[in-house]
Parts: C-alpha cells; structure tokens; sequence
C-alpha cells in the first residue's frame, strides 16, 4: 500500500541507475538523514551522544570497512581492530608533526595508511582462502599492535604510550561539545556510508562480488584477482582506519594501542555476521545490535531486580544471554538482521494483499 | 490465549528496558543521600582483581551506614555498572552515572582511565586512580581533576630499587655491578617503569635488561631460560593477570631462586600466587595496603555487615589484598565525603564532585585520624595538596609464606626527587600537547 | 649450544602442550567443518569444573583435593558434564543451523563461547583457583647435572600424554566403525547421511571428544598455571598450530605444534633482543603464513581443488 513501485516510471539511464531508485527509499533515507541531523541534537542528552550514539556510529563505520572485505568481496578478517589502530596513530602523528594540520586531510591520510598497511596484509590473501586466511590477519593483528607498543616514536615518546587526540578545528569551528563531535561523525560516517553503497554498484564492486562468489570463475572472465583483491583490502583498511581516527579523536579523546585488542576485532566481525554480510544497512543494524545489547541487558537487570541479585550472578548472566541471543537470532535468520529487513520490505510491497 | 499472555509479558519487559534506558538521562540522587557510581567487573579476565576490589569498596560503605548511619546522617548509596574491563563499555558507565550526578570515578583500569581523562574536567567529576593510571596526574596543576592517590607506578619503581639496595643488600651502594631484570607485560602498563629506572640504574650504576612478555603470558619459557643466561641478581616482575603465576612457576622450573622476584603490586595478591601452587613460597611483592584481617577496621566490617549477613564477597575472601585495596578505596571515598561536607558547611547533606575534588586536594590522613578510623598501619600516613596529588608515594613489601602474605617491610620512601621531576616533565609536555595553562597553586584555597 | 638445545627443548615440549589444545579444533573441524572458536572456553570450562567438583567434593565428603578418591570423583563428574555439554549445543545449536555458511557456524560457536564463560562463572565463581595433579614441576636433575641442560619434568610428561592421546584418536578414527562414520561425515554429510550415518550422534561424539581433549589440555594448562579465566587465552596459541598443520590433520596439529613452538622460543631468545623483544605475540603467525604461502593448505592439509 504504502511501499509501492508501481507508477515509478524509468524514463532514462540516469534515472535507472540511481543508489535509490525507488522513491519510498529515498524519502525515507533523506528523512533518516534529516532526522540523525537536526533531530536527534535536539532530543538526545549528552548520555546519548557520548555513550551510545557517537560510538554506535564508528562502530558501524568499522563494521562497514569489514563488510566491503568480508562481505563483498568474501575474504575472511579477523584483523579490524589492528588498522583501526594505525588510522588512530597516523591521524595523531600527522596532526602532531605537521603544524597546521586540518584534522580531516589528517583522518583521510591516516585513512591512506592503513589503506596501504591493508595492502601489505591483503597480499596473502592471494594464495590462502577461508578460515586459513582468517587466521592469518590475526597476524596483522598482533603485529601492529606490537609495533605500536614497541616503537614509543609513534606514541610521542609518551612514557605509557598512550596518545593523547588534539583539538579538532574545522576552519575555525572547534569540535569539543559531544554534540559537534556526533556531528562531525555523523557527517563522515554519512558520506562514507553513501560511498560505500554506490561503490557496491560500480564495476568494482561487482568484480568483488564476482570474486567472492568464486574466484576461479572471476579469474576466467577476465576479472584480474591480484587487483581485485588488494582493492578490497586497500578500501576496507580506509574505512577502518578512519573509524579509528574518529574512535580516538571524536569518542576517547585518549587512547592506548590495547584500546583496539582482538576483542575489538572480532565485536566488529560480529557486528556484520549478525548485522548481515554484505550489506551496508547490515552494518548500521549490527553495530547498534551489538553495542546496545549488553548495555540493554545491564540497564534491564537493574530495572528488574535493583540489587536484589548477587552482582557476579546478574554480571554472568547478562553474558549467558547476550551468547545465547547470537546464537538465537543466527539460527532464526542465518542473513541477519538486514535480511529481516528486505523480507519485511518484500511484504510491505504486496500488503495488503498476501500474493 | 496463552501465547497472547506471553507476548504481553515481552513486550512488557522490552518496554521497561527501554524506559531504564531512557530514564538513566534522567533521576536525581534524593537529599540526604550520597550517590556514587562503581564501575564495577565481575566477569572475564581480571573478575578475581574486579570483585575483589569493589567488593571490599562496597562493604566499607556499608559499614558506614550501618555503624554511623552514613557520614553525618547522609546516607552513602552507590550503583555498579558492569564495564568488563572494556572500554567502550566503562566510558557508557561513566556517561550513565553522570546523568544521574556521580560525584566519583574510579574504574580500576588505566584504558578506562584514559578513555575519560579528557571528560573530567568538563563533567567536574573527580577521577581517582588509586595504584595506576597515569602517574605524571601526581601533578596537580595540569590535571586538578586527577588523583593517582596514595601511590603511583613511577613511585613504585623507585622504592623497589629502595627496597633492594636498603633492605636486601644493606645499603644503596651495593646496587653498584649488581643485574637486575625487568621482566614486564608487553603494554603500555609494563613500559611504565623503563624511564625510572633507566635513570635510577645510570644513578646507582646496576645493571638493568628489560625482557618483555607478549600478553596475556600464559607461556615464558623462552624469558626465564633468558634470565637464566643473564644470571641477574634480582627480577623485577611487572605483570598482570596469568603472566603472574606462570612468571612463578617457570622460573621455579629453570632454577631461579624465588625470593629474589620482586614483583609489583598487581602482582601481589593470593589470585597471583595460589595458581603457582608451592613455587610462589618466598615471592615477595609490593603493595600499599595491609593484609589481614586484624585491623579495627575490618573487624567492624565483619561486625556490622557480615554478620548481619549483609556482606558482599564469600567471607572467606575479607582480609584479602584485593580485599583491603578495596577498603583503602572505602576509607578515601568516604573521608573525602566528610570532608568536604565539613569544609563547605553542609553537614548533613550530600555534596557535588566539585567539594569532593576541593576535598581530595586537602586530605590529610595523620597517625592520629588513621587510629580513629581503625586503620593503623592499613594505609599510609599520606596528605595531598595541590601540587602533590599522590599523597604518600610510600610503598610496602610483603612475603609469601606459602599459604598466607606477611608484611617483611615498613614502608619503603621512594626517591621523591628524581620521581618528581620526571612527573612535572611529563605533566608540562602533556599541558603543551593539550595548550592547558597550569593552575598556580599559591593561589588556590 | 647447550642453551640453544635447551631452547629448542623447551620449545617443542611447549609445542605438544599447544598442540594439545589445536587438536580439540581438528577434531571438530574435521568431522563438522566447524571453526569451533569455544574450544579455549571449553578448556577453562573443564578444568574449571574439576576444580570446583573437587572443592565439594572436599566439602561434602571429605576427599583431600590430590587425593586419588577426589582426582578420580572430578574427573568422572567433569567427563559427565562435558558428555552433556555437548548433547546440549548439538540440540540447541548445531541441529538449527545444519547446511548454513561456515562463517555463521563459527559465529554461532563465538556466541557459545560468552555463554560457556558466562556459565562457567556462575557456577563456580570467579577465583582464581590452584590445581594439583600430582607432577612435580622441576627440572630433570640428572641432565641439568650431566649436561647443565634445563628440562623440565612436568613439561615432558604433558607432552607423553598429549602424544598418548593423539595416538588414541589416530587409533580410534581408523579402526573402528564410530572413526570410520566420522570420517565418511567429514568426507561428505549429505553422502554419509545417504547411506545411514546418524548425523546427530555423530556430531555429538565428536563434540564429547572434543571436550575431553579440552579437559586433558584443562588440566595440564590448569596445573602450570592456575585454573583461571586465561585459560581460554591458549586457544590464541594453538590458532598458528592449526593453520601450519592444516585444519583437517591429526599429525598435522602435533607436527605444526613441535614447529611452532621451536620456533616461537628460538625467535624470542635469538631474534628478540634485535627487535625488542616480545615477538611471541605475532611471530607464530607471520610464520605459519609464511608457510602457508607455500602450502595454502597447511601442512597435512585436504588439498582443495575447485571446479568452475
């Protein structure tokens, strides 16, 4: 009734290859986007920017660079968190050592680096697949990590390695209300968002695609494997990194390397899993799932029970419940949260009528 | 109908989730009480270190109220939020204790330390790190909000070195030739000590070798066969979490005498040595706390909360080192309180974060006010200002017997000049780094 | 010299202690095609469990912990918990996602990884806890006399029992008829199905045997260093081993074991000290990819031949 095609008349290329090419979609996105904008800075107390939202949203951000790999392009990481890392260290690094720095040509070079730490990493991926090659980023993983312990030039000479995010100052505008840091992340996690949804479409993602599904058939109909690979890698390490810059500069302000462990890593590979592979309204869907779940169960058993219950018990549980969640909603819907979505818009298109 | 029922019960508990989500923005803490959020983590990795700790935290207060009533009839209440450890998670506690007036964090993390270093000022909440954290926060023009109380790494480091020149070998001149290893936690945590003794090592003239141990250390054969190699005549360990235990049985293994591992203060509980089993027997440790249960002070725990079966922790576990670490946390949280409730003429009534910070510039825990509260010798004597937000900077040593610690030291001074001056080094570059003028302290009140 | 084969020895006893755990992964891996990634929280599970049934045991009975009485009464106890562990995930979990990708089966296993710690630690607590199986941890004397060589006793007889174990499963895979089911699943589910192999039991065998190689490496990781959360770290150990004995090889976990941790131990003492130290983080794997490089399917491998 309400989400109908009919009547949407392609009357040129153009219009046919638009990234929403339904109407309902695109009002709907503009009225998501509007709303995330002007609404939520109205509404939202600071509880929310700092502790929910702003995070939720580089989440998604890093969950989206993983999924370009995994999702599209079907090569296994388990290695996020590592180029989250060297985004957040470059970002520092550039803004630190360059005077006069502008933090966003800063965040798109820490970006570039650990675009091309991603290339170094992504170059097994052409002789290992599956899970062989998943553990092999753990290698990437550990190694950065390691590099950034180890060699303090990156922390600043800072006696317990931590760094320590600069202002931000976008011409003159200085970012430090968690309102305008949930903007400038808003803003950036937008346009990437919207890159990474129009990137699926180009020649490039359809090569991934076409990689993922079987490489050998790709490789047949001249689709150059060693390219589309490390194109994969080179992206997905952007993203990441640039959710790293914001993960430190706009989220923590200060940040040790431990801050992106593999714990991180694989939060962010559950984040599409659950989310849905391949998709990038998967991305937004599981990272929110996953960051609010525990928060959601904690702020629940304190509504229920206050502190009838032994702490350790209620500790426990929440995190019996938080597996057993994934472990429900994996056997319930295997594509994830997204798929729910599409079914929900496939009946939406015929109701009310049911065939 | 039955299904109807369930749904409704679903959707009922789904609505009531929302509402505490939504509704922790809102809520005041009611007159007469003192609210504060515990950052609490009682799963994973370190839970033994987590319950320990706030446990212990948790009792005191509950002594409080049920012995005085609360600090002058305010009530003392309190909140956890489970942070696991985790950053991300211990930033959403902070951030939902805030909304609802916290006037204290203390999250027994330094990576959540740093994660809300930045906020604290803003929030006017005062952050305390009591054993870690960052130890240049000593310096209480740059960080007003930070307080690395009682002690902190760098302080630490150089009473071991104290520790083994004085009490070990005599005097600080025999350091000169002698080997000593830091074995350490490959993490910002372990790097702590290298500039201290660095310096402490070209000042003494021993030898230092700095063998790391790649996290968590659940395997260190290749380390100790090393230190084996290098023959040292001491093994600073600085560790954490499993590297402890696995550190003590290993070198048990290759032979190395284990009373002459000196190990840091969150290497110092039974959680550290009672895995290792018999090998751990002679290890010593630091710590800035008394074990035991013979102090006053745990003694009226015991009266007033376990035996009104109130208690918060197996009562096995009261006395504990964690256990006490957490009660030093109870004992500062609460005079603190007092304090400022005194100061700013509102007793009776709860107090912000602001009066609290006033208050834990100006502590002053003489002989005396520590026998008054039954903790004699259970804390050092300690006063802060605002220069000096550490207080004390002493440090304690202790034994394991094999089945119990024992203190074998009073407490050790570290080198407060050189530690100091590495402390306002690195204060001024963070004040650069971060264009922070500091505060001038003669003209504070 | 002395020390480099002092090195070397240490690194490969380690080695078997690594393999022992990679080899509850192999088990699973080959009879199911499941990356299981709650092996680790199975160990801490085990051995937690055997701690805690042996201090009830004490409270109920009497039985000295170390004693035979209670050694025995734990294991019994722990073996029956593992058997009904494994019924349990393979109704819950496995049963709802049969023919689904291999990424979700591994994430669902991620999920039963937070729910076996969050289990673990609500029955038992969270105390860190010692454990006693009776082997003395000190050095053989006769060869630190001899030849001022540094061996340890505990470290070889864990790696007599590992390679006792993988000598059972080798033996038990290829003689009997549950091995040769097991093997025809691993080949083919739907060709096994086909010609009467109860996929079920099969899966849950495998899963209780794979639970029962966690609680031998629980209680040998146990002993050297305490029953504790960290347990669940060693799976990060054995990861290299697997993707250098291939996923799908008994052998091949020993042998990747025996390399990478020569290796490993040899790096840290020889290379180490050039870089800083603290390279067993990272280096079991930059050489297990380096191998793999080679060899894309490990070591022992099933070589993969895909056809357009």
């Amino acid at each position: 009734m309400i989400y109908r095609e009919a009547g949407q008349f392609k009357a040129s290329y153009e219009a046919d290859m638009q990234i929403f090419p339904i109407r309902q979609d695109r009002i709907a996105i503009a009225a998501i986007v509007l709303f995330a904008f002007v609404g939520v800075p109205l509404f939202a107390s600071e509880y929310w920017f700092q502790a929910i939202i702003t995070p939720a949203l580089i989440f998604s951000l890093a969950a989206l660079g993983l999924n370009i790999l995994t999702g599209y392009a079907g090569q296994l990481s388990l290695g996020a968190a590592g180029f989250m890392a060297v985004g957040a260290f470059a970002t520092y690094n550039f803004m630190l050592r360059i005077d006069g720095m502008p933090f966003l040509v800063a965040m798109v070079l820490g970006g570039v680096c650990a675009a091309l730490v991603g290339i170094v990493f992504g170059l097994p991926s052409l002789r290992i697949k599956g899970f062989y090659l998943a553990v092999a980023t753990l290698a990437a993983q550990f190694f950065i990590l390691w590099v950034l312990v180890k060699f303090p030039w990156f922390s600043n000479y800072s006696a317990s390695g931590v760094i320590t995010a600069q202002e931000i100052v976008i011409l003159g505008w200085t970012v430090d209300e968690p309102v305008e840091k949930y903007l400038l992340t808003l803003a950036v996690v937008t346009v990437l968002a919207l890159a990474a949804k129009n990137l699926a479409r180009t020649h490039t993602g359809r090569a991934w695609m076409a990689v993922r599904d079987m490489d050998v058939a790709a490789e047949v109909i001249g689709i150059p494997l060693m390219k589309t690979k490390l194109q994969a890698f080179a992206i997905s390490s952007f993203y990441c990194g640039v959710a790293g810059a914001l993960y430190a500069f706009t989220y923590l302000g200060t940040v040790e390397p431990e801050a992106f462990n593999l714990d991180l890593s694989f939060k962010i590979l559950f984040m599409i899993i659950i989310g849905g592979v391949g998709t990038v309204l998967g991305s937004f869907l599981g990272a929110a799932f996953i960051t609010l779940l525990p928060i959601f169960l904690n702020q629940l058993f304190h509504a229920l029970f206050g502190d009838s219950l032994p702490p350790a018990f209620a500790s426990n549980v929440e995190l019996m419940i938080f597996g057993g969640l994934i472990i429900f909603f994996l056997i319930v819907e295997p594509h994830g949260l997204a798929r729910l979505w599409q079914i929900g818009k496939e009946k939406l298109r015929l109701w009310p009528f049911p065939h | 109908m039955k299904r109807m029922r369930s749904k409704w019960k679903k959707s009922a508990m789904v609505a009531l989730a929302v509402a505490g989500l939504v509704g922790s923005g809102v809520g005041q803490a009611l007159a007469a009480e003192q609210y504060m959020g515990l950052p609490s983590y009682r799963v994973g990795a370190y839970a033994a270190g987590g319950s320990g700790i706030f446990g212990g935290w948790i009792d005191y207060m509950q002594m409080i109220n049920e012995r005085d009533g609360g600090v002058n009839g305010v009530k003392l209440v309190w909140e956890e939020c489970e942070t696991e450890y985790n950053n991300a998670r211990g930033v959403e506690c902070y951030e939902r204790f805030k909304a609802k007036g916290n006037t204290f964090f203390s999250p027994l993390s330094t990576g959540i330390t740093y994660s809300v270093l930045d906020r604290v000022a803003q929030d006017k909440i005062p952050l305390v790190t009591i054993g870690y954290g960052r130890s240049d926060a000593a310096d209480g023009r740059v960080f007003p909000w930070v307080f690395p109380l009682v002690t902190h790494y760098w302080s630490q480091a150089s009473a071991m070195i104290n520790f083994i020149g004085k009490e070990k070998l005599g005097s600080m001149d025999q350091l000169k030739g002698k080997k000593i290893v830091l074995l350490y936690h490959d993490s910002a945590y372990g790097k702590e000590p290298h500039e201290v003794l660095k310096r402490l090592s070209q000042k003494w003239g021993f030898e230092l070798e700095l063998i790391p141990v790649a996290h968590p250390g659940n395997e260190q054969q290749s380390q100790w066969l090393q230190i084996r190699q290098i023959r040292p005549d001491f093994v600073i360990l600085w560790g954490w979490g499993v590297m402890n235990p696995t550190a003590l049985s290993t070198a048990k293994r290759t032979g190395f005498p284990i009373d002459k591992i000196i190990g840091v203060w969150w290497a110092g509980a039974e959680e550290d040595v009672i895995p290792a089993g018999n090998a751990s027997a002679g290890y010593i440790a630091a710590g800035f706390n008394a074990v035991g249960d013979q102090h006053p002070v745990i003694q009226d725990i015991k009266k007033y909360v376990y035996a009104k079966g109130k208690g918060n922790l197996d009562p096995k576990r009261v006395g504990s080192v964690y256990y006490n670490r957490g009660v030093v946390h109870g004992i500062i949280y609460v005079e603190a309180v007092r304090l400022a409730q005194a100061h700013f003429n509102k007793k009776g009534q709860p107090v912000t974060g602001e009066e609290i910070r006033w208050a834990l510039e100006h502590l002053n825990f003489t002989p005396e006010r520590l026998k008054q509260l039954g903790a004699e010798g259970f804390l050092p004597v300690m006063q802060t200002s605002c220069m000096d937000h550490e207080g004390a900077g002493v440090v304690k040593f202790q034994q394991w017997d094999g089945s119990k610690w024992k203190m074998i030291s009073d407490w050790i001074v570290p080198d407060r000049v050189l530690v100091r001056q590495l402390v306002e080094e690195s204060a001024a570059k963070y004040a650069q780094e971060k264009g922070i003028t500091p505060r001038d302290c003669s003209k504070e009140g | 010299m002395t020390f480099f084969f002092e090195v070397l020895i240490a690194g490969l006893l380690s080695g078997m202690l690594y393999a022992l755990v990679a080899l509850g992964f192999v088990l699973i891996f080959k009879a199911s095609g499941v990356f299981n990634f709650a092996q680790g929280a199975m160990v801490y599970f085990a051995a937690l469990t055997f701690v805690g049934v042996g201090e009830k045991l004490l409270l109920w009975l009497g039985w000295a912990p170390g004693s035979f009485a209670s050694f025995l009464g734990s294991l019994l106890v722990t073996l029956a918990a593992m058997v009904v562990l494994a019924i349990l995930i393979e109704r819950f979990m496995l049963r709802g996602l049969v023919n689904q990708p291999l990424i979700t089966l591994f994430m669902a296993t991620i999920g039963l990884t937070f729910f076996i710690d969050g289990l673990a630690q609500l029955v038992w607590g969270s105390n860190v806890r010692g454990l006693d199986i009776g082997i003395a941890d000190e050095p053989v004397i006769w060869l630190l006399d001899s030849a001022n060589m540094l061996v340890s006793k505990f470290d070889l007889t864990a790696a007599a029992i590992a390679a006792i174990l993988v000598a059972l499963l080798s033996l038990f895979f290829q003689y009997t008829k549950t091995g040769r089911a097991l093997r025809a699943v691993a080949d083919d589910h739907q060709a096994a199905l086909s010609i009467g192999v109860p996929l079920e039991r099969i899966w849950v065998i495998v899963w209780v045997a794979a639970g029962v190689v966690a609680l031998v490496a629980g209680l040998i990781w146990g002993a050297r260093n305490g029953v504790q959360y960290a347990l669940s770290f060693t799976a990060l150990k054995a990861l290299p081993v697997l993707i250098l004995g291939g996923f799908t090889s008994i052998p091949g976990a020993i042998v990747g074991g025996l390399i990478i941790g020569a290796s490993e131990k040899l790096a840290e003492v020889y290379l180490g000290p050039y870089v800083g130290g603290g390279i067993d983080s990272w280096f079991p794997y930059i050489m297990a990819l380096a191998f793999l490089l080679i060899r894309p399917e490990g070591l022992f491998g099933e070589k993969h031949i895909d056809r357009v």
